[in-house]
């Protein structure tokens, strides 16, 4: 790309050349920027899909390095499920590296490290790792693996720009958590369905202390505040992220009511006492959960919200639902926000076949699939494990499993830009909401220009 | 030993320099080679990054506020500390000891101090019916927020400038009050003179790391912001609230490292490293402010 902005050349009078002197420090750097230049194009992940064997080899050997983002007791289950892996190839033994976030796995592979499969995020990485990745295709379609084994959702956002990258493992569902008990107290035997519903019955449960502050609150519809992002906002009101590529939140109606509702919600409770009320909660990952005190009726949360309650809250009386979808948007209810972690092979694996059998059977095998959601308390994608008996599912579980597989259910649109996509939307939506973001049509456009411009920048040749 | 020290210089210092200018010129995303993309990344971010003029005006507004009021608190501590007679170990120790305290620790408990919902500061405030603010959760407090912090933990400058006080040659002080000179003029015209190099080494130091101030805004940004990082993105995490307490290597360490935007984070570093070196350079000019000429 030829750039507009040309660096006008400083003339200076020609220095005498003096033999027998050290070389002048321009030379050197010049030098310096030469070699750095040289090596640091020598940093391409090379490689390639190269041929696959018609038939699954009959003896698989030799050592499968697995990266993940797993830590403490989910590492265990990882470490639990390639034991049972290992048990059914014996000749084939898996290093674990667990506890490594997706920049540190494509920061290794880059360098040549040594990486075999992967388990990463989609939304985050997928669009920058999958160039990293081997096409499964050709291992799926010799071994009887299909993308319609999974939830479709999941199928479709765990490949990238026409590859088969990758496949999911398990998946994080959103949904509405309501406490019982105090819906009860005000009335109400059933949970809203519709966003109108929500703030309706949310604006009824909220009570106040003697000094107008927020003493219990019924929903927080506060942006930023624990899993209240775009992101899963947008999944409950059939929003449209990109069109052709480009971002299109500005051309999208759902997102203009979506935002506008949830300001005028903001502001009948106040955005400063809804603030000074968000700062006084106990931490989101500990008992002090605010949902789990009973200070919060209703809250948007994923799934592990239900083990955390079994661990911490044993005595709260909650259900769970589908999360109210935005009236009139054309957003059927039932589903709702997911993403997944997705498992894949490095392009330069020396062991492909041995890390092959290892992905598909985290991913596509029932019982290593199941056992993993029962362990790291996901949803798990594929469809076999989500029917399997096995599956341990309390009543208000069953809410993300339903959910999982509903065609309402949605996620935000994996790019070469990854998180900043939804960032960029949070940023925004995180000024508006305090009555600072100026005009809705205006700033969503600003939008739209800030992540197509970021995303021009990424596909700059 | 010299030539080991230039091995040392070329290998830690100017190869990396020289790789990092030629990797801002390229659009590399760690995941493929880096492709040669001219001022692209240049382009993007002096005219359409939405972030980045926000990170550098937090950025200024650290090496422009906190740098000065770190500097003037700390020197009028030490000057008390320098008229102390009785348990002056005490005072000092007093002083010292906030800047032993780990920053990620200090500003952990800052935050709780001040938290606007249950925080003794405004607990204290409401028993006088004075309503508090948000402090961290407020965009316009933020800033000022971590300042206070910035203060309670100047015991690493102020013990520097006590050392220069005491050192201070009193003949000078006995000399100038025989001649009539007052406190102000005494402190104008010898003391600042006489610690001035340890005025602009202070100086120096703290605008280089208020340039790349990132722990204190980073870890106040997630703890107020209730986000711990355990599903949260860098770029959820930092900035927290509006943005006000976004840093310039705060978003470089994003692009770079969560976006896997290494070729642009390289453009950025390229030009906080120009922009450093200019501050630098007019620091050190200015450095003669009290030098007595003539002398």
């Amino acid at each position: 790309m030829k750039s507009a902005i040309s660096p006008r050349p400083v003339r200076r009078p020609p220095r005498p050349h003096r033999p027998g002197r050290p070389p002048r420090l321009g030379t050197a750097l010049a030098a310096l920027s030469a070699t750095a230049a040289l090596s640091l194009t020598g940093c391409a992940v090379g490689g390639g899909d190269g041929p696959v064997a018609s038939t699954p080899p009959a003896h698989l050997s030799g050592t499968v390095q697995l990266w993940h983002h797993y830590s403490g007791r989910e590492a265990e289950v990882i470490q639990s499920v390639v034991d049972d892996f290992e048990k059914k190839y014996p000749d084939v033994k898996v290093h674990v590296h667990s506890g490594q976030q997706d920049t540190k796995i494509t920061q290794v592979v880059s360098s040549g490290g040594d990486v075999d499969a992967m388990i990463t995020n989609v939304n985050a990485t997928l669009g920058t790792a999958c160039k990293t990745m081997a096409d499964l295709t050709p291992y799926m379609r010799r071994d009887g693996v299909s993308t319609a084994d999974f939830q479709g959702i999941f199928a479709q956002a765990t490949a990238f720009d026409g590859r088969r990258c990758s496949l999911p493992t398990t998946s994080d569902v959103y949904g509405l958590y309501f406490n019982t008990a105090l819906l009860a107290k005000a009335g109400y035997t059933q949970p809203p369905r519709t966003l109108a519903q929500l703030e309706d019955m949310a604006l009824k449960l909220t009570t106040y202390n003697s000094d107008g502050s927020i003493k219990t609150l019924g929903f927080n519809p506060l942006v930023g505040f624990q899993q209240n992002t775009s992101a899963t906002f947008g999944g409950t009101a059939g929003v449209t992220w990109m069109k052709d590529g480009d971002s299109a939140v500005a051309s999208s109606p759902q997102w203009r009511r979506l935002i506008a509702w949830q300001r005028a919600f903001v502001k009948k409770i106040g955005y400063g006492k809804l603030k000074t009320f968000t700062a006084g909660l106990g931490d989101e990952w500990s008992a002090n959960n605010a949902f789990q005190t009973g200070r919060i009726a209703m809250t948007l949360d994923g799934e592990w919200r239900v083990a955390f309650i079994q661990d911490q809250a044993k005595k709260l009386r909650y259900g769970t639902a589908p999360f109210p979808v935005l009236d009139g948007s054309g957003q059927k209810y039932g589903g709702g926000f997911v993403s997944a972690a997705d498992i894949g092979i490095d392009k330069r694996s020396r062991h492909k076949e041995a890390a092959w059998a290892l992905v598909k059977y985290i991913a596509a095998d029932t019982d290593a699939a199941v056992k993993l959601a029962n362990g790291v308390k996901n949803i798990p994608t594929l469809k076999s494990a989500a029917a399997s008996p096995k599956l341990q599912a309390p009543v208000q579980y069953q809410t993300f499993i339903d959910a999982s597989g509903s065609p309402a259910s949605a996620t935000s649109p994996v790019t070469e830009i990854g998180s900043t996509l939804t960032a960029t939307m949070d940023n925004f939506w995180t000024t508006y909401q305090e009555g600072s973001g100026g005009d809705l049509t205006g700033g969503l456009k600003k939008v739209d220009r800030d992540i197509n411009n970021a995303l021009s920048l990424r596909r700059a040749k | 030993m010299m030539a080991l020290a230039t091995i040392g210089l070329l290998v830690f210092f100017l190869y990396p320099l020289c790789a990092n200018v030629y990797l801002s010129f390229t659009n590399y995303d760690l995941a493929s080679s880096p492709k040669w993309i001219g001022l692209r990344n240049y382009t993007y971010l002096f005219t359409q990054d939405p972030r980045v003029w926000h990170a550098a005006r937090n950025t200024l507004w650290f090496v422009v506020i906190l740098v000065p009021v770190r500097m003037v608190c700390s020197l009028g501590i030490a000057l008390l500390l320098t008229r102390r007679k009785r348990a002056s170990g005490f005072w000092r120790t007093l002083f010292y000891v906030p800047a032993l305290v780990p920053p990620v620790a200090s500003v952990v408990g800052f935050v709780f101090l001040f938290n606007p919902g249950t925080g003794p500061v405004n607990t204290l405030l409401k028993t006088f019916g004075i309503k508090g603010p948000l402090w961290f959760n407020d965009p316009s407090l933020s800033k000022p927020s971590l300042l206070l912090l910035g203060v309670w933990m100047m015991g690493d400058v102020m013990v520097i400038f006590l050392a220069a006080l005491l050192d201070v040659p009193k003949d000078q002080y006995e000399a100038a009050e025989l001649d009539g000179a007052g406190g102000r003029q005494k402190l104008w015209y010898i003391t600042l003179p006489n610690i001035s190099p340890v005025l602009l080494f202070s100086a120096v130091t703290g605008v280089i790391a208020a340039l790349q101030y990132f722990t204190e805004a980073a870890v106040a940004s997630s703890v107020a912001n209730g986000k711990t990082g355990i599903d949260a993105g860098a770029d959820q995490l930092l900035g927290y609230p509006n943005d006000s307490l976004l840093t310039y290597t705060q978003w470089m360490y994003v692009q770079g490292f969560s976006s896997f935007q290494l070729g642009y984070a390289a453009a950025m570093a390229v030009v906080l490293f120009v922009v450093a070196a200019a501050v630098m350079a007019v620091l050190l000019r200015k450095a003669g402010l009290f030098r007595r000429k003539g002398v």
